[in-house]
């Protein structure tokens, strides 16, 4: 540890030195491929590298070994599209779009409603810090933690009559209704899953949220209140266009996130019931079916999903600055 | 991956007490009545004789078995390493199944692996850097444990690996009081099971004849492989079997179909499932170590699941034949037929040195068999070396067990899923068996699982 510490501290300085013996405009020039070049350097080796694996893999049809070195007599095959063919032809996989889609669409809008909905309505309230501290704490949670803590909510004990010791069906049955057995099945367990993404993010979108309307000018604030707007309007016309920005950072991450999240359907089932989303199938495929094919296929996917959404960001990045 | 799962049951039990001197050659100066209870009598001068060779040197192993369970295993190999002088490095992995591949592809590979499924050893061969058993190893297998075994550890009639572990699933756990309050006896045939089914129904209308569960996290659907591959074993024969596992049979077959409906005329009937759970489609979600627990509350009478399920039991249960629970032979077609179907591990060798080659053949050795058997104090562990003294294994359910993997009527095939493709085996044969008892039909799901078959 100190040693990797010294090293890096060595290199970093001698890179300094090395780019500081340089003057004028061709100074300049070898300055910035110092600096820029060992990240390129990482960034081709580390990201862009596996990246190009991955799109050749997604062509291939064999064992992970394979794909690789594998020897002689089990040479991944050249299968051209049909990784991506298989996509809509495996039976359960459209139900994973569809899945995914429930996903990104509900996780990112009502995370960030619910954040921000909280982070007005305790904007200088009283007991302010204790209010952000208690919808904070999920995200202090592991995913994995919280579908193990989700699951006991919502645990169902099918045999009639039985008691539910389950929260949920407890309080359920307590008001005389059927209970229900939310995770167990298809396509509701989705929206069961979903709950816990949002309780665990929208922690996440208030702080940011928060954060951004204690950053309005005050002056603005003063000045539609004494062109007498307040409350629904003052919250329509004056805070959402002051935090616009912040609102849409906010949507982003979480929708990038919910895009990778696979923890909490690994957790809950393993997305065998019917409730599998993109990242747990890439996974499941790669690794426990062994069609790493497949996996890298989806792996483009989820890529090319996440990509307008970091476009889009980029471009209001650019509208801001 | 499978096995894995159903391995961590069995850790469940834990492994107290462990007497470590028990399967020590050099320790039997030791005369404490208590630590002495089952005295090691084997002789282990074949191994010493390989002292002045081995001395020194390290044997390394890589498993899925990890605590508590490799305790009886570490000490399992004391009696080798005191006469050899080998020391063995072992290494437990829960995700085992995945990390050995990359593991090969990286040359990390350890000296021996301990393999739970066939088609793993095959992934392993492909890569090139696994290792043909040495002829000491294959004389081992053939007299100990014959044709069936030395296939499942072999790749295109070369054998790689010796069995290790085995485990019989075609058990099913019933109450012996029970049985005998109401007078029902132990159907020997699939037809007596179907009416003894159908009279506890009759008889007991709070109560379901069968409970079961198929839910373990990523491999829910497992325990509905086994359903089907021990029906076929008896309805379409171990012939049929073995074409169907290498997909000369295929998946929407009507014999496959025919065996499906046979289960599901258990598993699907609102009458006959599931015992404490609630509806037929529970058995997806009820997790399958939770599964047989309410025969012990009389809400159901039977509940098909491996000998492993043994340690499942709630602390203080009797499993023995006159006990709180105990398990009988899931019956064939007629009693002329003994099928069983089960699994087991393999341990396959990736170095070329004579200490590795001693071990390996030490591991297939009934030396090694009775050794293991009498560390595992707590029972939870058999294998099909007929090398084994029935009288060594502690449970009665591992007797059980090593008698019907001894038995020479018995035709033992392994655990299907975990030969076929991953693709299958590990996937759509899982989740498709789980929507089907959620309520797909036969066609639909035996179609997909055919559809979802690799093409090479």
């Amino acid at each position: 540890m100190v040693l990797g510490l010294a090293v890096f501290a060595v290199v970093f300085v001698g890179i300094l030195l090395f780019a500081s013996l340089f003057k004028g405009r061709v100074g300049e020039k070898v300055q910035a491929v110092a600096f820029v070049g060992p990240t390129l350097l990482f960034i081709s080796i580390a990201l862009i590298y596996p990246a190009i694996l991955t799109i050749r893999r997604a062509f291939y049809d064999g064992k992970f070994f394979d794909l690789n070195f594998g020897s002689v007599r089990s040479r991944g095959k050249f299968v051209g599209l049909e990784n991506f063919q298989l996509l809509w032809t495996t039976p359960g996989l459209p139900d994973v779009f569809r899945n995914t889609v429930f996903w990104v669409v509900l996780v990112p809008f009502l995370a960030t409603a619910f954040g921000l909905l909280y982070a007005t309505l305790i904007d200088r309230a009283r007991g302010e810090a204790v209010a952000k501290a208690l919808i904070f704490l999920p995200m202090a949670i592991s995913m994995v933690g919280a579908t193990l803590i989700w699951k006991f909510v919502y645990f169902y004990n099918g045999d009639p009559g039985s008691n539910q010791t389950g929260l949920l069906n407890a309080i359920i049955t307590k008001l005389g209704m059927d209970p229900v057995d939310f995770v167990g099945n298809a396509p509701g367990n989705t929206f069961a899953l979903i709950a816990i993404m949002i309780w665990i993010q929208a922690g996440f979108a208030m702080t940011v949220l928060s954060a951004a309307i204690k950053a309005i000018p005050d002056e603005i604030i003063e000045a539609a209140k004494l062109d007498g707007v307040s409350g629904v309007k003052m919250f329509r016309f004056v805070t959402l266009p002051s935090i616009r920005s912040s609102v849409i950072v906010v949507l982003t991450t979480i929708a990038i996130a919910t895009l990778k999240a696979f923890d909490i359907v690994q957790a809950s089932s393993g997305g065998k019931l019917g409730d599998s989303v993109l990242a747990n199938e890439f996974y499941n495929r790669s690794f426990v079916t062994q069609q790493p094919g497949l996996g890298a296929a989806i792996a483009i996917v989820i890529f090319l999903l996440v990509m307008p959404i970091i476009v889009f960001n980029v471009i209001q990045f650019r509208k801001d600055a | 991956m499978a096995l894995n799962h159903k391995r961590k049951v069995m850790a469940a039990a834990g492994i107290a007490a462990l007497s470590l001197t028990t399967a020590a050659c050099g320790s039997s100066s030791n005369n404490d009545p208590g630590a002495q209870a089952s005295a090691d009598t084997t002789d282990y001068s074949k191994w010493c004789d390989m002292k002045s060779e081995l001395n020194g040197k390290t044997v390394s192993i890589y498993t899925s078995i990890v605590t508590p369970e490799d305790a009886s295993h570490k000490a399992s190999y004391k009696a080798f390493e005191d006469c050899t002088g080998v020391k063995v490095n072992y290494e437990g992995d829960k995700d085992f199944e995945k990390n050995l591949p990359q593991r090969a592809q990286s040359g990390n590979l350890p000296d021996v692996a301990f393999i739970p499924q066939p088609g793993l050893l095959q992934t392993m061969v492909d890569t090139g850097k696994a290792i043909p058993a040495s002829k000491t190893v294959g004389d081992e297998v053939d007299k100990y444990f014959g044709k069936d075994w030395r296939k499942y550890g072999s790749v295109d009639g070369t054998l790689y690996a010796a069995p290790l572990g085995a485990n019989v699933k075609s058990f099913v756990w019933y109450s012996p009081k029970t049985f005998k309050a109401k007078g029902y006896t132990v159907p020997t045939t699939w037809d007596e099971l179907m009416t003894l089914t159908a009279k506890i129904a009759a008889d007991d209308p709070g109560a379901k004849p069968w409970c079961a569960g198929f839910g373990s996290g990523t491999a829910t659907g497992w325990v509905g492989t086994d359903w089907v591959e021990d029906v076929l074993l008896r309805t379409a024969g171990p012939d049929v079997y073995d074409q169907w596992v290498a997909h000369k049979v295929k998946f929407n077959d009507p014999k496959v179909a025919d065996a499906l409906a046979k289960v599901g005329a258990i598993l699907k009937d609102p009458k006959y499932t599931n015992g404490g759970f609630g509806a037929p489609s529970t058995i997806a979600t009820t997790t399958f170590q939770d599964g047989g627990q309410p025969i012990l509350k009389n809400k159901c009478y039977m509940h098909r699941q491996a000998s492993f399920y043994a340690s499942n039991w709630p602390e203080g249960t009797k499993v023995a034949e006159d006990g709180d629970v105990w398990a009988f032979y899931l019956p064939s077609v007629d009693t002329s037929t003994k099928p069983v179907l089960g699994g087991g591990e393999f341990v396959a060798t990736f170095r070329d040195a004579p200490e590795v080659k001693a071990f390996a053949a030490f591991l297939a050795s009934p030396d090694w068999a009775n050794a293991k058997a009498k560390a595992t104090t707590n029972g939870g562990w058999v294998s099909a070396n007929k090398g084994l003294d029935v009288a060594n294994l502690v449970s009665p359910i591992d007797q059980q067990s090593a008698k019907i993997l001894q038995d020479p009527a018995a035709v033992f095939r392994f655990d299907g899923s975990d030969q076929m493709p991953s693709a299958v085996g590990a996937g759509t044969f899982w989740s498709e068996m789980t929507n089907w008892v959620k309520g797909q039909d036969d066609k639909t799901t035996l179609d997909n699982i055919e559809k979802s078959w690799p093409a090479n």
